[in-house]
């Protein structure tokens, strides 16, 4: 039971990172791709952690960590350099 | 001294729940590079500084947690509201409001309050003004927006940190 | 008790679901970055609230990633709404007011003299 809604999560975590995809593509200026690439890292967390359970590994959670801290400093450093104050 | 204590309490925080467990081979090499780090990066640092450790202050921070938590539920309950309406009603707009607070961390705490609280997103900082995106402008006035968004948070961000 | 923690996160990838819809309808770069920062802050908290209950011996990692998000993810969309500012993006038609611009033009005009 417990497993068959978490996949159902995952499935749905997937969906809306295709959707958030299209703005990705169709994004008329820098900064909406930026969101887009911001709210896909952020699903992404979600997806590993629950991936993680379904694995039963917690080292996969340690991914999930770095790669928020790494979406961080990118996202900070693309908006330094458009304001051109890096 | 006491930026460096709080800095090494944070990142001996951070270095227990990473690893998970209180064995001593695994919190000595932990707490001889915290220490390591915070005597070396926090030389002039001075964020911490104006903190009050009292009890009051400790529990008006459990206050402010449960107030901010109920803030955030009930914005994404608007901004479903607003995104799935057939009809998008917004208006936005960006509005100036003034703060009465003076210290550096609890600025940061109130800009990122005011971000997941209810149609608001901090734009700029200048001095003492707020200016903030508003997704359905109410009021445009300094006195009243300010009344309406900064003051449920101020009043308890003042007594923690002055 | 894990019942719990599964609905929590299911409810949690519906928040998700949601920022992004509001993604693709909101009409300029502002307004998106309020869907975006709210409704994907609280969707990757609930899922993750939901993980705590179902496995409550992962949960100091957990915790340690719910704060460093709910730090984090407010910091990213100030910068960004700043530099959207900056190299002027243009508003939606159906904005009202803009304080921001009335009082850059009083503080270029003080510099200058």
């Amino acid at each position: 039971m417990v497993n068959t809604i978490l996949t159902i999560a995952l499935a749905i975590i997937i969906l809306s990172i295709a959707i958030t995809m299209i703005r990705f593509v169709i994004g008329k200026t820098v900064i909406d791709r930026i969101i887009a690439f911001d709210i896909m890292t952020i699903a992404s967390i979600s997806m590993i952690a629950i991936i993680a359970q379904q694995a039963g590994r917690i080292i996969y959670l340690d991914i999930a960590i770095v790669y928020g801290l790494l979406s961080f400093l990118a996202v900070i450093i693309i908006a330094k350099y458009l304001e051109k104050s890096l | 001294m006491k930026n460096i204590s709080i800095i090494f309490l944070i990142l001996m925080i951070v270095w227990v729940l990473l690893n998970n467990t209180f064995q001593l081979n695994i919190l000595i090499p932990g707490a001889i590079i915290a220490l390591i780090i915070s005597l070396l990066m926090c030389r002039r640092c001075d964020i911490f500084a104006e903190m009050k450790f009292t009890p009051k202050s400790i529990a008006y921070t459990f206050i402010y947690l449960g107030i901010f938590f109920i803030d955030l539920l009930k914005s994404n309950m608007d901004v479903t509201r607003r995104v799935l309406s057939p009809s998008l009603p917004i208006r936005p707009g960006i509005v100036e409001v003034k703060t009465k607070l003076k210290s550096k961390f609890a600025r940061m705490l109130l800009a990122n309050s005011i971000t997941l609280t209810p149609g608001t997103l901090t734009v700029d900082v200048k001095e003492d003004s707020f200016f903030i995106h508003w997704i359905y402008v109410e009021e445009d006035e300094i006195e009243k927006a300010s009344e309406k968004i900064v003051e449920k948070f101020e009043k308890y961000l003042e007594v923690i940190y002055g | 008790m894990e019942l719990v923690g599964a609905i929590i996160t299911l409810l949690g990838a519906f928040v998700l679901l949601i920022a992004s819809i509001g993604l693709i309808r909101m009409p300029d770069v502002y307004n998106r970055l309020q869907v975006g920062t709210k409704a994907s802050t609280l969707g990757t908290i609930l899922s993750l609230i939901g993980l705590v209950f179902i496995m409550p011996g992962w949960s100091g990692k957990l915790i340690l990633l719910i704060f460093f998000i709910m730090m984090t993810n407010p910091v990213s969309s100030h910068v960004l709404a700043r530099a959207a500012y900056f190299i002027k993006i243009p508003f939606t038609s159906r904005t009202v007011v803009d304080k921001l611009k009335v009082s850059e033009r009083a503080l270029t005009i003080k510099t200058e003299d």
